[in-house]
């Protein structure tokens, strides 16, 4: 403060070669295999012969600057200093000793975060920001992670289900967490459509903006009171919210009608299947902070009856393809409604179109 | 508020059982932070009350960027005046998440003056977040991030933040240096990323090989797949070890694979490579006796996103094949094609994906000067709706339209 210091801009990232470990400066793209040394503990050895060990460990994400720091001091006590965060939210310690992995094991398990995440498990939740952060969240985001994360926990500790497990959560449709693609897909939804709020939407908000802003064209110029307004045909708007983001004064949050649907048998990776988006299985669980105990149920049930009935390495979805999509909702007993038939656009896609039948 | 101790009975629940605690963070926070402290008490008061209590967005940021802070107001300042400005700072990510623990010590310490002692490691896209601070604190906060050499990230209709897996850093199956790739994007286009020029967001995500640890396929709109070309490399002995220690290869890697191009004949692994689609299954399952051919590089698929606004979109196959070596220069090439064209195109609000779903494919490949290939397609068409272009079809001044078309036509115009 108070010095003068020139001011950077556009300087982008710094690079990630100053923050890589010697063992792997050394050894990039020279790594020839790795093996599984224990649930959350891999060793990638190189041509070289050299070896890096990787502790992975869980976080909740938001992480306070105490948390950070106590990382840092846990790579400097065990890992020379260097970490990295993976893709879903786990930190990684990069280790050249053997004998620090149980010690750095041991001390995060001490501090609270447990270690795990790799192969057949359950690696943790990417989600979203919810209530902590979020203006169009239909529901909590890191609450119900915690919750399910309580009740998947020997999953993340131990590696023994059919297959990798991936569980995202969204808590709008605009899907920040991008959770169209995951096992299982906890998914915030808004069930009413948005109430107009006539006296600031013309001083806030573009109208046709606002119209265009609607995928199925339910959103049309009016006058209120007086006011140049819009109006909303309500039985085709399916509450994805895009107006409200375009415009303040087409709030949709909705206590009593917001909440959450479950989705299943998406996937990214390209092994075996084809990537694939997930489908429905739940439409409509009600918010019930601040565990949601029917959410965490409607989990837990689709991993055991997944894990008691897959073969080994089907996902989820790979699981679904064998045994047929009416032997998916006897299994879990989820009920089948009218929801889950698809009448949005190209739905004739998800109609059974064959006489191919399992009785 | 910090002179009366809070009660947080709902969210007090969610520091029980074993997964760590969001709420113990925020709670960690708030013995200095009185930010945090307030955000505790806002989130108590959504809890109860089932809603949400941020105002939709506001616009802030710092001098002459158009992202990288997302602006948020509490609904409910008198209650909570410490987090009546509560904005979000997107700070871009070192390529692959990697830090050391001075550095990380260095952004803590920034935080801890200026903002409110929370952050996300990280957000989805990649960012680390510093989550909540003031408008007069954004300009000190973005002075101290840059002398550390860290710059913002992107939000809005910018080139968002992109993202890269491990890759050759710690991974035998990274096809290309996802790393390097994605440290040279993000620097070639810091114009596009802080500064909106674009009908809506656009991001690159890296991947090193076909389990896209990234998920680009379903998040980006260019996703950078790595693959190779050749055979995949097989060592006998390891196979041989694999079988010898338990594992059932016919049945785990032979009937796992998506095309059956491999035989297992209890003591030795064929694979017919032709009929290999790179799926990667029988790799990940032995990883010390299988790897990626030698011929690497990526595939290019365009067009992934989430479901708002027509719908959720997968990427789909470009450019089948970019050599390693060619990678960044066909990639800014391409993309320089691809932003004019959506640009010109575009309208508010609309990904590249849907921009190719409705002006076609075909159309979009004509603008970008690409030519089609079969390897973009899952199958041909199936409907007999065929746009003929005017080149491909003989002109014949023979026919006519007749009397009855040509009064049609008139009508038409004139409703």
């Amino acid at each position: 403060m108070g010095t003068q210091t020139e001011r950077l801009t556009d300087i982008g990232p710094p690079s990630y070669e100053q923050f890589l470990h010697p063992v792997i400066r050394k050894n990039y793209g020279k790594w020839v295999y790795h093996e599984d040394l224990a649930p959350g503990v891999l060793c990638h050895v190189s041509e070289s012969g050299d070896r890096i060990y990787t502790v992975r460990a869980g976080s909740p994400r938001l992480l306070s600057i105490q948390t950070v720091r106590l990382f840092a001091d846990l790579a400097d006590r065990y890992s020379g200093g260097y970490l990295r965060f993976t893709s879903r939210n786990n930190v990684e310690f990069l280790l050249d000793n053997p004998e620090n992995i149980e010690p750095l094991k041991r001390d995060l398990l001490a501090a609270g975060f447990p270690v795990g995440g790799t192969r057949n498990a359950i690696s943790n939740i990417v989600h979203t920001q919810g209530w902590v952060h979020c203006h169009s969240s239909a529901t909590d985001a890191s609450g119900i992670v915690k919750a399910v994360m309580d009740a998947l926990y020997e999953h993340f500790t131990n590696q023994k289900l059919p297959a990798k497990l991936r569980i995202a959560l969204a808590c709008c449709l605009n899907m920040c967490g991008a959770v169209h693609c995951s096992d299982i897909a906890i998914l915030g939804i808004h069930r009413r459509p948005p109430k107009i709020r006539h006296d600031l939407l013309n001083k806030v908000c573009e109208i046709p903006t606002v119209i265009a802003s609607c995928p199925t064209g339910a959103i049309r110029s009016a006058t209120v009171d007086g006011k140049p307004s819009v109006e909303v045909i309500e039985e085709q708007c399916m509450f994805c919210g895009n107006c409200f983001t375009v415009c303040p004064a087409m709030p949709l949050n909705d206590p009593e009608n917001d909440g959450l649907s479950i989705w299943v048998g998406g996937k990214v990776s390209n092994a075996r299947s084809q990537p694939r988006f997930s489908k429905l299985a739940i439409p409509f669980i009600p918010n019930n902070p601040p565990r949601w105990p029917e959410v965490v149920d409607a989990v837990v049930n689709i991993v055991e009856v997944y894990a008691r009935n897959a073969r080994k390495y089907e996902r989820i979805g790979e699981w679904i393809d064998r045994i047929g999509w009416p032997r998916f909702f006897e299994l879990t007993g989820i009920k089948f409604t009218r929801y889950h038939i698809d009448d949005f656009k190209y739905a004739g896609l998800t109609y059974a179109r064959s006489a191919h039948l399992r009785f | 508020m910090a002179d009366e101790k809070r009660t947080t009975l709902l969210l007090d629940e969610l520091e029980k059982g074993p997964w760590p605690s969001f709420v113990k963070e925020i709670k960690a926070a708030a013995k200095a932070k009185p930010a945090a402290e307030d955000l505790l008490g806002q989130l108590e008061l959504s809890y109860e009350e089932k809603t949400s209590h941020w105002k939709h967005g506001g616009i802030v940021g710092v001098m002459g960027y158009g992202g990288g802070v997302i602006g948020r107001y509490s609904d409910v300042p008198e209650k909570f005046p410490n987090v009546s400005h509560f904005h979000t700072m997107r700070v871009n990510m070192p390529s692959g998440w990697f830090y050391t623990s001075d550095v990380l010590r260095k952004l803590c310490d920034i935080w801890e003056r200026h903002g409110s002692g929370l952050t996300n490691f990280h957000g989805s896209t990649g960012d680390i977040i510093l989550l909540g601070t003031t408008t007069d604190e954004l300009e000190p906060t973005f002075n101290e991030l840059t002398q550390l050499g860290f710059d913002l990230g992107g939000s809005g209709s910018v080139m968002r933040t992109p993202s890269a897996c491990v890759g050759p850093a710690r991974c035998e199956w990274a096809c290309y240096d996802t790393l390097a790739l994605c440290n040279d994007l993000t620097h070639t286009y810091q114009d596009e990323l802080h500064r909106p020029a674009f009908p809506y967001k656009f991001k690159f995500k890296c991947s090193g090989c076909p389990n896209d640890c990234v998920a680009s396929i379903a998040r980006a709109d260019l996703s950078i797949i790595g693959t190779w070309k050749d055979d995949i490399q097989q060592d006998d002995a390891a196979v041989s070890e694999y079988a010898a220690a338990g594992m059932d290869i016919q049945k785990d890697v032979c009937d796992r694979c998506p095309t059956k191009c491999m035989d297992w004949d209890g003591k030795k692994l064929t694979i017919n490579n032709r009929d290999c689609v790179r799926c990667m299954h029988c790799i990940n399952v032995m990883p010390k006796a299988l790897r990626p051919g030698k011929e690497k590089g990526a595939t290019l698929l365009i067009g992934a996103k989430a479901p708002i606004l027509q719908g959720a979109l997968l990427s789909s196959v470009l450019i089948p094949f970019v050599p390693a070596s060619e990678l960044l220069d066909t990639i800014k090439e391409l993309v320089s094609r691809i932003w004019d064209f959506w640009g010109e195109y575009g309208n508010n609000r609309e990904r590249i994906g849907e921009l190719i779903q409705r002006v076609g494919m075909p159309a979009f490949l004509d603008a970008i000067g690409l030519d089609p290939l079969p390897e973009m397609i899952s199958a041909p068409r199936d409907n007999p709706y065929i746009f003929f272009q005017s080149e491909d079809v003989a002109d014949n001044p023979e026919a006519t339209v007749s009397e009855e078309a040509e009064n049609k036509e008139t009508l038409k115009e004139k409703e």
